[in-house]
């Protein structure tokens, strides 16, 4: 098997400078959504962008996630936001044009040319962070850089991070300097200092955090899981997609699921669909 | 910068480094990495710095000299200090004049008529000679600066200051125990400060607080160790170099005045080099003559006739001789009656005296104070001209849209419209720093070469083409004149290139200096620099930055580019990258890097010593009898064969010793930092019954809000998604995006009260107008108990304009034209205002 090869997002050093977003935005040659009605900015008492949420032309950003408790005061945690690229994807799993792959060394790959804009991944992943895009009715969401990557480069947002915050190597490797790193800060001011994405979902994901304090902090879920009708749709739809699609088109489950994914499909899906 | 990683402890200071120096934080975190650095930072607000460092403490604005007194006597009470260090490198134990003198926040020599000091009795004890200091090598005597210093800041103690500056005691004490380990002798601590600290009516003091700080720890002239402005833009240190300033030429050399004083060269030099007023020379060769055998108290600046003939040849060539005062005549001279600064010219446009402006690479109508009477004034000139990529707000201050204001409204605001305002603007578009060649000076001193990047977009053009086309186009129209008058014009030396194009290689060889005689650069620096015509040479503190290669071509040291470290303990001072005024020493006063005897690091840091003295070395092979030098890896700071009993530290002061106690005309508010508050404050002054500084200096004293009105600290600054008056930034749509709307930020408590939630649209007012703003109301900004009250603090960004993708009303339409005493810097960090719903 490849070596896994993966990011690693320390959040003690980030400084929430938002390079790596305008990098990712230049990489992918993805245009501002500069919109004179949109509120943006400060919105929500913190430096938020985009409702701190992804969107079709933005697949990451840093979340700023304000905290208050007596012992610790005000603390401002910064949390770089994208596709988790997790081990076993869900988006994956569900989706009927098989538009994912997963590459051999860790990144989830979307295929734009296969997908059909039908939006199961939207409602499956448990990150809620693949968009659609209505103008070219496809989902999108970040490629770990994989053509950069390819070409024997980092992805660009590790590559134009200046305090050294996010990193990208082998897996293997990074998850020893995150064990350091972790250990390093609990002595050093930081008692719930924590690894995220080694183990998550199970098989963990393919994007690694170094978080100072616990996730929710970061407003990430302390427990991701993938839903239940995912696994369903992985072992039993997906091996008979063929004659089962129409099928369960019929049952009524699942076309309340069809008719949700069609009302947001004409209204654009702006907000992650996950509860 | 990258000294920054040898620190022990950083304290960040009106700055909020982690958004508007990322790249600086960056060897902060990699102190962190190497050496377990401990970060501090000390704001009004808690910012993205707050976040990365180890301990933050708010402070309210305006309180700097308060909050750094406590800690000066926290450290002097508990002795704290490096004594060694004190004792040796600095005037702790000169005595101090009797006349001087302080009471109720008022030094001796007060003239509150004029608000100003006569600084006559600032000064130090003489021995019968009148020239040698008289001291006390044990600092017992009350006169001695150590003990005045001790006794002036004995009313700084820790509860009257947190009662001023409403920062949490322990959280203060925290600050100043931690902060007070660097003056261990293997420890170094290291103060990083921009412009929340300087742009006050007390700016300079604030910064003299840290010199007493710094002198007090023993950490100045060590590696990790300092007061490290930070620059706000890449090339401020370039510009301050070469005198873009209204009190200097370039060098740092006070720029002459139309006085009788100053009437010809020998009455300037004697009124800027220190010490030789006092010299009974009647012309240049006896003033030579004097300056060879040695003025008493006049430090390295004795040179001082040397750099300015220089520069004149530089400037005048053949037409600069001794016949003609080296054409001293032909220097602007400034009216000893006036105030050149920002705040003074735009008060002086707005009254109709100033003709025509060139506005390069500034957008006052965003960045300026007072920015609604800025703005007012530009439609008194007569034309104008825009220097910028674009056409930004003061470009196109005379548009429709350059007049709206909030709701309206022209609350304390006088408007304009197009038809009415008669200023012709023209504009001429400028190269992008990365479509021009030249060099830049960071922070550090560090002088980089830059090349070209990317080509000019149209007809747009670099700086220097616009300057050097403009010089010869006015030489061009004087062309033939023979008044005396016009001799500045036609007898100046311009010649920077061939054909259309100028070099900056050129520019560059005229700074560093050159011998009349063959052109060749003066290579060894400005040791080499005479007044006797021989020399020519620009600037004198860039002396040294040309050389010749064996091919006989310039070899220009900012170009190199080598990334070794030459320190042989890794401390990073890479000296063949780039060039390093003065003389390519890395870190100023590097003689305190090691004990006064100069051979014995201080106690366990022996990898931070830079210099030491080799009683064996022969320096030079010329002088084979002069044994014994300053070596080491970085260029010494002190005289190179002088033994280490003779070797001062702080070459450019008359005392040749770091200055608690400054002297005379070092500062014109007094020679010890007094807190006052800021011209605008919501509550009076604990410390003294003085309410402002009482040197500041106050152009529209009607101007003044009151709290009846006005109940709330106003402040100003930066977010990192954009760049100074956001011209650049907010026309980047991805930028844009980032930051779209002109906000303030209040905290819950202020929201509360004011009814005030987030997203709201509010506007915020002074007695200089008022602006619409998106409010934020954040856990991140907290009111401060001050003397037992709640004081509220609304936080502006000061960036936006009507231009670009991001656009907002500047929030300099609310800040005050209120100077500090010594450099006129304006105080947009603490005034008053108000704040409600739109």
């Amino acid at each position: 098997m490849t070596r896994l090869m993966t990011n690693l997002y320390d959040s003690s050093k980030c400084t929430a400078c938002r390079g790596c977003f305008t990098a990712c935005k230049d990489s992918n040659q993805l245009p501002a959504v500069f919109d004179k009605s949109y509120f943006g900015g400060p919105g929500n008492g913190t430096y938020d962008s985009k409702d701190g949420d992804t969107d079709a032309n933005t697949y990451m950003m840093i979340r700023f996630n304000e905290t208050e408790d007596p012992v610790d005061g005000v603390r401002w945690n910064f949390l770089k936001w994208q596709c988790m690229h997790c081990m076993e994807p869900a988006c994956l799993a569900v989706c009927p044009k098989s538009a994912y792959t997963k590459l051999d060394w860790g990144a989830t790959f979307h295929d734009e040319d296969k997908c059909i804009g039908c939006q199961y991944c939207t409602y499956a992943c448990p990150f809620g962070i693949p968009k659609y895009r209505k103008h070219t009715d496809t989902v999108t969401k970040c490629t770990l850089c994989y053509e950069r990557v390819a070409e024997g480069l980092t992805p660009a947002c590790a590559r134009s991070c200046a305090p050294g915050a996010v990193k990208f190597g082998y897996r293997d490797e990074l998850l020893e300097e995150a064990r350091i790193r972790v250990k390093f800060l609990r002595a050093n001011g930081f008692p719930r200092a924590t690894i995220y994405g080694e183990t998550e979902l199970g098989a963990g994901t393919n994007k690694l955090y170094i978080l100072t304090d616990t996730p929710d902090k970061f407003g990430l879920p302390v427990n991701p899981q993938v839903e239940g009708n995912t696994v369903f749709w992985q072992d039993w739809v997906q091996p008979y997609a063929g004659w089962l699609i129409p099928l369960a088109l019929g049952g009524s489950a699942v076309s309340f699921v069809t008719s949700r994914v069609v009302a947001n499909k004409n209204e654009e899906h702006g907000k992650g669909g996950h509860a | 910068m990258v000294d920054l990683k040898n620190t022990d402890v950083a304290l960040i200071m009106g700055s909020n480094m982690a958004e508007n120096h990322p790249i600086g934080m960056k060897w902060l975190g990699e102190g962190r990495r190497v050496r377990g650095t401990k970060i501090i930072h000390v704001d009004p607000r808690y910012t993205r710095t707050s976040v990365v460092a180890d301990l933050y403490c708010p402070m309210r604005s305006g309180t700097d000299i308060a909050f750094l007194g406590g800690m000066i006597n926290y450290i002097i009470q508990n002795k704290l200090y490096h004594e060694e260090y004190v004792k040796a490198y600095t005037n702790a134990s000169y005595l101090v004049a009797d006349g001087f003198d302080f009471q109720d926040g008022l030094f001796s020599g007060y003239d509150a008529a004029k608000r100003t000091y006569d600084n006559k009795t600032w000064d130090y004890q003489y021995a019968e000679d009148g020239t040698t200091i008289l001291k006390d090598p044990t600092l017992q005597n009350p006169r001695c600066a150590f003990q005045l210093m001790a006794k002036h800041y004995l009313r700084y103690d820790i509860d009257s200051v947190v009662k001023i500056t409403g920062s949490p005691k322990n959280k203060y004490l925290e600050v100043i125990k931690l902060f007070a380990t660097t003056s261990a002798p293997n420890k170094t601590g290291n103060i990083m400060y921009a412009m929340g600290i300087t742009q006050h009516t007390v700016g300079s003091q604030n910064v003299k607080s840290f010199a007493n700080v710094q002198l007090l720890l023993g950490n100045m002239g060590r590696p990790g160790g300092g007061i490290n402005a930070l620059r706000g833009e890449n090339n401020v240190q370039g510009a301050t170099d070469m005198a873009l300033l209204f009190h200097i030429i370039p060098g740092y050399i006070d720029s002459p005045m139309n006085t009788a004083a100053q009437k010809n060269l020998l009455s300037f030099v004697k009124a800027v080099t220190p010490g030789a007023a006092k010299v009974p020379a009647t012309n240049m060769a006896e003033f030579r003559a004097a300056v060879a055998a040695g003025i008493p108290n006049s430090g390295f600046k004795i040179n001082t006739s040397k750099w300015v003939v220089s520069m004149l040849k530089a400037w005048y060539g053949d037409a600069c001789t001794e016949a003609n005062d080296w054409a001293y005549h032909y220097l602007p001279k400034r009216d000893a009656a006036k105030n050149y600064s920002h705040i003074a010219m735009f008060e002086a446009m707005y009254k109709g005296e100033i003709d025509g402006l060139f506005v390069m690479g500034s957008n006052p109508v965003v960045g300026g104070p007072n920015a609604n009477k800025e703005q007012a004034a530009l439609t008194k000139l007569k034309w104008m001209v825009s220097v910028d990529l674009w056409l930004n707000e003061t470009s196109d201050f005379w548009t429709f849209r350059a007049w709206e204001r909030p709701h309206g409204g022209t609350h304390h605001t006088e408007t304009f419209e197009p038809k009415d305002i008669q200023t012709e603007v023209f504009f001429l578009p400028a190269c992008a720093v990365y479509e021009k060649e030249g060099t830049a000076a960071q922070t550090g001193r560090w002088v980089q070469y830059r090349w070209k990047g990317a080509d000019e977009v149209g007809q747009s053009k670099s700086d220097l083409w616009i300057v050097d086309q403009l010089s010869k186009k006015i030489q061009e129209l004087y062309k033939g004149s023979t008044r005396p008058e016009d001799e500045p014009l036609t007898k100046m030396t311009w010649g920077y290139g061939h054909g259309e194009e100028p070099e900056p290689i050129n520019v560059g060889l005229e700074y560093s200096g050159y011998f009349v005689a063959d052109g060749k650069p003066i290579a060894g620096g400005f040791a080499n620099l005479k007044d006797d015509g021989s020399t020519a040479c620009g600037n004198w503190v860039y002396c040294g930055q040309m050389a010749t290669k064996p091919d006989g071509s310039l070899l220009y040291k900012p170009q190199k580019r080598d990334n070794k470290d030459n320190s042989k303990t890794g401390l990073g001072l890479y000296s063949n990258w780039g060039w390093c005024w003065p003389v390519n020493r890395r870190i100023v006063y590097n003689r305190c890097s090691i004990k006064p005897d100069g051979v014995t690091p201080w106690e366990g840091d022996a990898d931070r010593v830079l210099i030491h003295w080799d009683p064996t070395n022969v320096s030079d092979p010329t002088k084979p009898d002069v044994v014994g030098a300053w070596v080491g890896d970085d260029v010494c700071d002190c005289a190179k064969t002088a033994p280490p009993d003779k070797a001062v530290p702080f070459l450019m002061r008359p005392e040749g010793t770091g200055c608690f106690f400054a002297a005379k005309g070092s500062f014109k508010e007094g020679p010890f930092p007094e807190h006052y508050e800021p011209w605008e404050s919501p509550v009076k002054n604990l410390m003294n019954s003085q309410a402002v500084n009482p040197a500041s200096k106050i152009w529209e004293p009607d101007k003044k809000g009151t709290t009846a009105d006005y109940p709330y600290i106003g402040t100003t600054y930066r977010v990192v998604e954009h760049w100074q008056t956001g011209a650049l930034t907010r026309t980047m749509p991805w930028l844009a995006e980032l930051m779209p709307n002109m906000f303030v930020e209040i905290s819950e408590e202020l929201g509360a009260i004011k009814e005030i939630k987030n997203g709201d649209k509010v506007i915020v007012s002074t007695t200089r107008g008022d602006i619409e703003a998106v409010a934020c109301v954040t856990k991140r900004i907290k009111p401060f108990v001050v003397d037992g009250e709640q004081q509220h603090m609304v936080g502006a960004v000061w960036q936006y304009g009507f231009k670009g993708y991001a656009t907002g009303d500047p929030a300099n339409r609310l800040t005050p034209h209120v100077g500090d005493a010594n450099t006129m810097i304006p105080e947009y960090k603490a005034w008053l205002c108000n704040i409600r719903r739109a």
